[in-house]
């Protein structure tokens, strides 16, 4: 498979007053082309920040460093006006919040079509005729009508359709979606999923999505990174790191998580909250909400490093972990 | 709205967040306020300076040799002079300018506390009556606060000066009658959130009459931001009495203001110059650091805001 | 949008009778007249002249006979100045105060605008500091005390500048006039636009725009102009209430033959016919700048159209 993204390295820094707080560290990860990547971590553990830097979107006290290579092109520390190049056209985002991330000044179809303009050179015409296609391609009933609307009248699920529609005008290589769900109805959820799914198969996107729940990952993506205070702690495809969690913290997530096949079964959630990135524990940041936690995991912080089968995860411990022993 | 220096459009803005604003939540929020006002050294230091100008107005003019309406005739249109002891010149009058403006800062800071009184007041009533009746009786008042909103304000205080003459005293009590429009809809929007407090349902219950549930339970939670807003205006109603004044229409000879002896200097500030800087200097300085004051509490009240 | 304009159109009606007819019971309700001289005239001549003005008839029949003759653009005789009529008089003199007032506010509000965008997008560096402080002083200088400062400083020391006088509205005339006048507004425009548009440039949609790859001038242009003015044009009527108020002064201090003066010259003489037809013609100024506002904001914020 060909690779769309390569990171190396990467590592995002904010400063503050007087001091820095590192949001990501030491990120390698790549993409291949078609693929759906999911990153999965709590609020706080650096997810949303590795990919705003990618995108250039990272506040302004914000850093970034390493590399992140679009082929051979790195997307880190270009400046604006090469990035716009390829923002939007190679590599689309999409935001948490649906209802505040349109401009609720201009009509869906000005905010659709100023993309074709921008990177196809299309005319204004036939930039907003082929977004009111796009539109009706995202499932949204009366595409035309919908396109002279402004965003305030249509409903979250109908703006996020329109996100999406907006991400994908120029059928980038790339596309990020951050929470993309987590705005909406339950059952809305689902039907978004499924947009995804078959929207990126059919252009041939490879996507990342940025999640805190499992429950969305699973019937969507082929890989998963979970991330904890920073850093990846666990890597490998979907179903091995669902069946077989290597790292106490997938499995704590995976306990967190709802199933409606087990509903016998009681809800284990992780212990204690996540750290603070200013001040992260000695060792394995996770060492204090972990049940496996020994004295080595203390005073070492565990590498990043390859298990079998083309898995990687940081964690000293290497015995069997059972249910309900996690909290 | 559209003071006489068309009350400025941020506070109008302040305002407007205020009316939104849940009510107080106790007293964790002023202190906590009241914390990072004092973070503010530009407001910390304002407040310095307004203290030295009221200590400057109200316990200066004993310890100069001159009162303000003293004729010198040995000194007359002298600049700053320490042997005579005119530290800041004479009038053509051979009047101390120190002495006046002195006097003249009095005058002022009188004219704003008296006319925010009245403001803070009738905003503070109206409001809470507004507020704790709510429906037919809300919507009429606040139309008509509307209606009065888009009237020229200039034009209602320069037909109070023909009603009342040249009268100081009920000319600034009839501006404090036109200030009290945005307290009202402030002390409005708050009074609607109390009035659903427990504490209000328990008055009630116990079959207080709404006058008493509006005098002791409501108004007394509003002094957060009544105090606030109230100290946003003073700097507004100190502009609106230098302007009349200066235009001839507010304090009169002998007596005077900030804004009479502007208006005296500045046809002679060529040749006299001391007879404008004094007064402007003072002027500025006073609005300067009530503004900055008046950001300050903005600020610590509304700390995302910066 | 046009059911908008024609709704507001009507409700600003009500508001201009209900302000036309306060402003004529207070004046009228006030103690002392035009003819309470220092020398007081023969019951006879008095009678008269309260005969002549209707001042003899019962308030509420004059307050009719007015309203009726206001709906036709007649706003009565001054009751000091016996050969002008208030309309011819404010016929002389209000197309000069429009004039400054209005050169003034569009002045003003582009500068403000300008200055308070380039603050903003450049937050927190030198530029930003400059404008911060300037607006200050356009904020805390009174305008009749600029007016003093501009007339002695580049009138009188530097002399690049006539320091008074109308000359026919040659421009050389005016520049001070129109200095003074637009240094408060659009210093106050400026810090509205500073702080609405640093707050647009942090949302979310803006970010979305960067996401897009529209470049700066484009998201500046097309994505944050828009809702950062929608705080200013709600400031604007109110600015234009300050820009005429602010007028009174500057055409007294630079002697310009404005409406101002008869205004302050009305109202120290008891004249009501000219401060009530100068009242008027104000407010009716007011009202129709307020509307117009309303309608540029409606077109900025499409929910309000709907509301």
């Amino acid at each position: 498979m060909k690779q769309v993204l390569h990171v190396e390295d990467m590592s995002v820094t904010f400063a503050l007053h007087n001091s820095e707080v590192h949001a990501v560290r030491e990120m390698n990860f790549s993409l291949a082309q078609g693929e759906t990547l999911a990153v999965v971590g709590e609020s706080g553990s650096g997810k949303s920040q590795a990919f705003l830097a990618i995108m250039g979107l990272l506040a302004k006290n914000g850093r970034a460093g390493g590399r992140a290579m679009m082929e051979d092109i790195n997307l880190i520390g270009m400046e604006p006006n090469q990035l716009d190049k390829h923002r939007g056209k190679d590599i689309a985002m999409i935001f948490q919040d649906p209802m505040t991330s349109l401009n609720p000044t201009l009509k869906i179809k000005t905010q659709l079509g100023e993309v074709l303009v921008k990177h196809r050179g299309f005319e204004r015409d036939k930039a907003v005729q082929a977004a009111t296609e796009m539109l009706e391609r995202v499932g949204i009933p009366e595409p035309a009508k919908r396109a002279n609307a402004y965003p305030h009248e249509l409903s979250g699920g109908m703006r996020q359709r329109v996100m999406i529609a907006m991400a994908l005008l120029c059928q980038p290589k790339i596309l990020i979606a951050d929470e993309p769900t987590t705005a909406l109805d339950v059952t809305v959820q689902a039907q978004m999923l499924d947009l995804f799914k078959s929207l990126t198969e059919d252009f041939g996107t490879a996507l990342v999505l940025i999640t805190h729940d499992l429950g969305v990952v699973a019937g969507v993506a082929d890989r998963m990174m979970v991330m904890y205070g920073g850093r990846a702690v666990e890597k490998g495809t979907t179903d091995d790191l669902f069946y077989d969690p290597h790292h106490p913290y997938t499995l704590g997530l995976l306990h967190s998580t709802p199933h409606i096949a087990k509903r016998a079964e009681r809800l284990d959630p992780i212990q204690g909250l996540p750290p603070s990135l200013e001040n992260l524990p000695k060792g394995c940041s996770f060492n204090p909400r972990c049940a496996f936690a020994f004295d080595r995991c203390l005073v070492e912080r565990p590498p990043l490093a390859p298990t079998e089968n083309g898995r990687e995860k940081a964690c000293h411990y290497e015995g069997p972990m059972a249910y309900g022993k996690v909290a | 709205m559209a003071g006489i220096t068309g009350k400025d459009a941020v506070l109008t803005e302040y305002a407007n967040r205020l009316e939104t604003l849940d009510a107080p939540k106790g007293r964790s929020l002023t202190q906590d306020a009241v914390r990072r006002l004092v973070r503010n050294k530009a407001a910390v230091l304002s407040v310095f300076v307004v203290g030295f100008i009221i200590l400057f107005a109200f316990v200066g003019p004993y310890l100069l040799p001159w009162t303000y309406d003293k004729i010198d005739w040995n000194n007359i249109r002298q600049g700053p002079d320490f042997e005579a002891g005119h530290f800041a010149g004479t009038d053509q009058n051979g009047r101390d300018m120190l002495a006046r403006i002195m006097q003249g800062t009095q005058m002022s800071l009188i004219v704003a506390g008296v006319a925010t009184l009245v403001s803070v007041f009738i905003g503070v009533i109206y409001g809470a009556v507004a507020g704790y009746f709510g429906g037919k009786v809300d919507a009429v008042m606040m139309r008509f606060v509307d209606i009065m909103y888009a009237l020229p304000y200039i034009l209602f205080v320069i037909i109070l000066v023909v009603i009342f003459g040249r009268n100081p005293v009920l000319l600034f009590v009839g501006i404090g009658c036109l200030e009290w429009l945005t307290m009202a809809r402030i002390v409005r929007g708050q009074t609607l959130s109390i009035k659903e407090r427990e504490f209000v349902e328990a008055a009630k219950a116990g079959g207080a009459k709404p006058w008493t549930i509006i005098m002791r339970h409501i108004v007394p939670n509003l002094t957060g931001p009544v105090v606030i807003y109230a100290t946003l205006t003073v700097p507004e109603i100190i502009l609106t009495e230098s302007f009349l004044s200066y235009l001839g229409l507010g304090v009169q000879e002998p007596q005077t203001s900030l804004g009479t002896l502007i208006s005296f200097g500045s046809p002679v500030a060529e040749t006299l110059p001391w007879m404008l800087i004094g007064p402007a200097v003072v002027l500025v300085t006073l609005l300067l650091c009530l503004t900055y004051i008046g950001d300050g509490l903005r600020d610590a009240l509304d700390p995302k805001d910066r | 949008m046009v059911g908008y304009v024609t709704r507001r159109v009507l409700s600003a009606i009500p508001i201009a009778l209900i302000a036309v007819t306060a402003c004529f019971f207070i004046l009228r309700l006030a103690p002392g007249g035009p003819f309470d001289g220092e020398r007081a005239l023969p019951p006879t001549t008095l009678a008269n002249l309260r005969a002549h003005y209707n001042l003899d008839l019962p308030l509420i029949q004059q307050y009719f006979i007015y309203v009726g003759r206001l709906l036709q653009g007649d706003f009565g005789p001054s009751m000091v100045y016996n050969d002008f009529t208030v309309a011819q008089m404010l016929w002389i003199g209000l197309p000069f105060t429009l004039m400054l007032g209005f050169s003034a506010f569009i002045i003003g509000t582009i500068v403000g605008l300008v200055a308070g965008a380039l603050s903003a997008v450049n937050q927190n560096k030198w530029p930003d500091y400059v404008l911060v402080f300037l607006v200050m002083i356009g904020l805390v200088v009174p305008n009749f005390l600029m007016a003093a400062i501009m007339q002695l400083v580049f009138g009188v020391y530097l002399d690049w500048f006539p320091a008074g006088g109308w000359q026919n509205g040659s421009l050389a005339h005016l520049v001070l006039p129109i200095t003074v006048l637009v240094l408060p507004h659009a210093g106050r425009t400026a810090r509205l636009m500073r702080g609405s548009m640093i707050e647009v440039l942090g949302t979310n949609y803006v970010r979305t725009a960067k996401s897009k790859g529209l470049g700066q001038r484009l998201i500046l242009a097309r994505h944050a102009i828009k809702p950062a003015l929608l705080p200013v044009v709600s400031y604007l009527g109110p600015g234009l209430s300050y820009l005429l108020t602010g007028s009174l002064v500057v055409e007294q201090v630079f002697a310009l033959p404005g409406i101002g003066k008869y205004f302050i010259s009305a109202a120290l003489n008891r004249d009501y016919g000219l401060v009530l037809g100068t009242t008027i013609l104000y407010m009716f100024i007011i009202l129709a700048v307020n509307l117009l506002v309303d309608v540029i904001y409606a077109w900025l914020d499409p929910k309000v159209r709907y509301s």
